[in-house]
């Protein structure tokens, strides 16, 4: 038996740790570092699903399983999907890392026995950009108690194995062993607006350009396109506001207190087309976004979530990751350096292209 | 002037559309104009070659209403004549620009119209581009040396028409042109020294365009790379890019300040009253002992030649100078000295303002996508900073220093016609075209040399009469901003830049003539900001002593000469303008929200009004 594979803090991890605690978790880890405002959380790393997977399937008859399926076979595929998910979720956690969790979620909750977490699916591929997983495996949000946060480690490590992840490594021919799932804990703020905060414009790339857009309670509502968000544009450099949408939000995402998780509800009359962010959020948000740029050095799209706490309305950043649309497409210069900056006139004026 | 080059530059933009002549156009044709009652023959006072003509209904013009906010006297013609002439040699026969020939006005009903002249056809855009490579190079790489040339140049030309003098035609010719047997008396420089003054105007003017519509080319070009890598990039911001901080424009009115500083120093703030004409604080100026006379020797400095701005574009000889009328200069140094005795700062924070552009060049820089993007963009914003300082001060030498003293001179002329007779005062000189003042002039000089008297008496007065009435019946024209058929697209940033035409504009213009129209109004984001406040509608820098602290400014458009109001405003709306127009400029400069270009804001908004000025979409909300 290994050694107990202990749970590390956002503050401890990076980029550099992306095998150790997955994309979201290095992310966070790393926006920690930077000292960006991030829910404060622990990671549950790849080595603690080994170990839980070691202790379930000695044999390794999971992974088996899965490198002989047949990419085209949809219906096997969703029935072994079926059968692994069920053993992994049901087998309890190796007792030293169910204390691990425990004492860490303990210390998170800080004396709040029933603080309300995120339990995120992180997971992680030597042969994959994490951007290509993202959205595959599940998320759980407003996850209450020791219980509750245990179990839902055990059903992020299974979302693994749901049908679109397979059939996504298997279309891809990722190698089954360098697959591996950590686990985000994570704080759960309970925001008045959420949304998301692309550092580069969307709809032309211009890269001066951010582009905010918001909705009234949690963002899974904007995230999943059930309501149309307010939309600000702000230039980067000089922190003007451009363009200024303002929707009509009818709904909005809340914690389902009674039931845990979240649920929809009508958002009151008077608000719905009231902006959702004041011109002070705004530019929060955006020295905030260039701050995360700057930090990685290329253009994000970042979540983050504005909560009303009891020091003030506080704006947490809950996800960042490269825009990778028109990263994608850049690869010439828009314009090259001339033999003289004249030979640029000339080409303008003379209808050349330069 | 600023604006000229955009026609010239517009490649086509102002080309007859494809296809449209089967579609109906939202502005009159050019055949469809309507002469107002009472303004019946004013083409006499014009010259022919200025009317439209019947197949002029096929091309798109629009209403120059920057320079030509008024309908014009007849010596006026002279301000089309000279720097049309001008701009379009220097684009088709000097530089031979590739795509832009030179511009073609039309004058109806004392307005002037105008469109473009593209060059279309790929083959000849090469034949012209291998010339303007040579040419233009030429005066790119030797900017700066040609420029400080060109400074002596048009100082030396100033001077020149100052010099000329107006016969007083003696009795009898000096002694000295028989002694020294000069052969030639007074009457012939009647004809020599006008001649003298109206070439002096036409040299003015192509020294006006000599380097700008160059400098402009180098603007567009990093206009449209910006726009191309940054594609929501707004134009104001590009602007500030480029803007220089300490331009002559700035001039007069840090001029002002000083004087109102030394005021206070020398314990003079009292003799200032919005109350006390300027002649009256000049008087006791005069016996306030030594102190008075410093600063009165200061003051004298300072106007030569820094009052020589007027009041309007420079285009219209009855915008007169700071220098003819001190009014606004003392309007303005009385309520600077109530700032200085109010603690308020006068200065325009130039440090910040230099250090905000370089961050702004510095953070767009680092945002471009590539190594070679960084060296592209540092060799045409280089040009843009070469060419800066011409663009920016042609104005102060040519459109304000020369044409003041230009109408002046003419004036002088007036004086001779009123003495002989022909007119009854000195401005209505202005309502003879250049020639036919030649012809008075004649008239003058052979009636000299006979020993009869001139005739021009009763032939000119009741043509003169006339003329006034007719401009009065002119004024009440509305003129239509634009004319003949729609262009398809206009996607030239140059056309964008000043004057604010792109195809929206067009459109807004087509909705406006409608009729429709709800509070709001359109216009060019020109300096970022929003604000709400009460408007004061000024049409004439005239009025700007009327302007109080805190109130939005509703202009036609600004001049340096409105500088001194930029520090009490809080936000400005012009008519006319776009993004390098002179209200854009000086708006960034004092941080303050701007919205040009926004057609009928003088007339729609109302003195009093609450309205909204969002200067980051261009947007003027009436509240009220």
């Amino acid at each position: 038996m290994s050694s107990t594979p202990s749970v590390s803090w956002f503050a401890d991890i990076g980029l550099d740790d992306r095998a150790r605690v997955g994309g979201k978790g290095a992310s966070l880890g790393e926006l920690t570092r930077a000292e960006i405002r991030v829910p404060p959380g622990f990671v549950v790393p790849t080595s603690a699903f080994e170990t839980a997977l070691r202790a379930l399937d000695p044999a390794g008859e999971i992974r088996r399983t899965i490198m002989a399926l047949s990419r085209e076979n949809l219906s096997s595929i969703a029935a072994a999907a079926e059968r692994i998910r069920q053993r992994i979720a049901s087998a309890p956690l190796p007792n030293s890392l169910e204390i691990e969790i425990a004492r860490a979620y303990g210390e998170l909750c800080a004396g709040n026995a029933v603080l309300p977490v995120a339990v995120r699916s992180s997971a992680t591929s030597e042969d994959s950009e994490d951007a290509s997983f993202a959205g595959l495996q599940d998320t759980y949000l407003w996850i209450c108690g020791e219980q509750a946060v245990l179990d839902h480690v055990r059903r992020c490590w299974a979302s693994l194995y749901n049908t679109e992840s397979l059939t996504y490594r298997l279309r891809l021919g990722l190698p089954e062993e360098r697959v591996a799932m950590a686990v985000v804990v994570q704080r759960m703020v309970q925001p008045r607006t959420s949304g998301v905060m692309f550092t580069r414009s969307p709809t032309t790339g211009d890269r001066s350009t951010i582009v905010i857009e918001a909705c009234w309670g949690l963002g899974s509502c904007l995230v999943g396109g059930e309501v149309t968000p307010d939309r600000v544009v702000v230039n980067k450099v000089t922190g003007d506001t451009g363009s200024r949408t303002i929707s009509g939000k009818a709904l909005r995402h809340v914690p389902d207190l009674a039931r845990g998780g979240v649920r929809a509800e009508p958002v009151p009359n008077e608000m719905q087309t009231a902006p959702c962010i004041s011109d002070d959020v705004i530019r929060e948000l955006a020295a905030i976004g260039k701050a995360i740029e700057r930090h990685y050095g290329r253009p994000q799209d970042i979540e983050w979530a504005l909560a009303d706490e009891p020091s003030g309305s506080t704006l947490y950043i809950l996800q960042s990751r490269p825009e990778t649309v028109w990263g994608a497409r850049d690869t010439e210069p828009v314009a090259k350096p001339a033999a003289s900056a004249l030979d640029h006139v000339f080409a303008t004026l003379g209808h050349r292209k330069s | 002037m600023e604006s000229w080059w955009t026609d010239a530059l517009q490649e086509g933009a102002n080309s007859a559309p494809k296809g449209a002549a089967s579609k109906k156009s939202p502005f009159p044709l050019p055949s469809e104009l309507q002469t107002p009652p009472g303004a019946e023959g004013w083409e006499e006072m014009y010259p022919y070659f200025s009317r439209f003509r019947p197949e002029d209904d096929n091309r798109f013009w629009f209403y120059n209403s920057m320079h030509f906010p008024e309908p014009m006297s007849a010596f006026d013609s002279l301000s089309q004549e000279a720097p049309y002439a001008a701009l379009g040699a220097v684009t088709t026969r000097i530089f031979v620009f590739p795509a832009a020939l030179g511009i073609d006005y039309r004058v109806f009903n004392g307005r002037v119209y105008i469109t473009g002249n593209p060059v279309l056809d790929p083959k000849e855009i090469e034949r012209r581009l291998a010339l303007f490579q040579k040419r233009a190079g030429h005066y790119y790489q030797n900017w700066s040396a040609l420029y400080s040339d060109w400074q002596k140049r048009i100082t030396d030309l100033i001077k020149r028409v100052d010099a000329i003098q107006v016969p007083q035609l003696p009795e009898f010719e000096d002694e000295e042109v028989v002694t020294k047997a000069k052969g030639i008396p007074q009457n012939h420089y009647l004809w020599e020294n006008f001649n003298r003054l109206i070439e002096a105007y036409s040299i003015m003017w192509h020294h006006h365009f000599e380097f700008l519509m160059l400098g402009y080319g180098a603007y567009v070009v990093f206009f449209q790379y910006c726009k191309k890598v940054f594609p929501e990039i707004p134009d104001q911001t590009i602007a500030r890019m480029v803007a220089g901080i300490e331009v002559l424009m700035f001039r007069p009115d840090d001029e002002l300040k000083k004087l109102a500083k030394l005021a206070v120093t020398l314990g003079l703030e009292s003799k200032f009253s919005e109350t006390k004409s300027s002649a009256e604080i000049l008087a006791s100026l005069e016996q306030a002992g030594s102190a008075g006379k410093d600063w009165l020797a200061a003051f004298e400095k300072a106007r030569e030649p820094w009052f020589n701005i007027t009041m309007g574009d420079g285009l219209d000889h009855h915008h007169r100078s700071w220098n003819d009328d001190l009014t606004i200069p003392f309007a303005a140094l009385v309520s600077y000295i109530a700032q200085i005795k109010a603690r308020q700062s006068l200065e325009r924070p130039t440090e910040r303002l230099k250090q905000e552009r370089d961050r702004i060049v510095a953070e767009y820089r680092q945002l471009l996508p590539t190594a070679e993007d960084k060296a592209a963009f540092d060799q045409m914003l280089g040009l843009c900073q070469l060419v800066f300082p011409f663009v920016e001060d042609h104005k102060f030498y040519c459109d304000h220093w020369f044409i003041s003293r230009f109408y002046n001179k003419a004036r002088e002329f007036g004086d001779l016609l009123v003495k002989q007779g022909l007119i009854e005062d000195r401005e209505d000189f202005f309502h003879m075209q250049h020639t036919e003042a030649k012809q008075a002039l004649t008239d003058i000089m052979v009636a000299w040399a006979s020993g009869s008297a001139p005739v021009g008496g009763p032939h000119w007065k009741p043509i003169i009469a006339r003329r006034k009435r007719i401009i009065e019946a002119l004024k009440g024209w509305n003129a239509p901003p634009a004319l003949g058929p729609m262009p398809e697209a206009i996607e030239d940033p140059a056309l964008l830049m000043l004057w604010g035409i792109t195809k929206e504009t067009l459109e807004r213009w087509a909705k406006a003539s409608d009729g429709a129209g709800d509070g709001e109004l359109k216009g060019f984001a020109a300096a970022p900001g929003v604000v709400e406040g009460v408007a004061r509608v000024l049409l004439t820098s005239k009025e700007i002593g009327q302007i109080k602290d805190g109130e939005i400014l509703v202009c036609p458009a600004t001049s340096p000469s409105w500088g001194p109001v930029f520090n009490k405003i809080k936000a400005a709306v012009s008519d006319v303008g776009g993004t390098m127009s002179h209200a854009a400029i000086v708006a960034r400069e004092y941080g303050l929200p701007a919205v040009v270009g926004a057609g009928q804001a003088t007339k729609r908004i109302k003195t009093g009004q609450r309205i909204r000025v969002d200067g980051n979409q261009g947007i003027v909300t009436i509240l009220d």
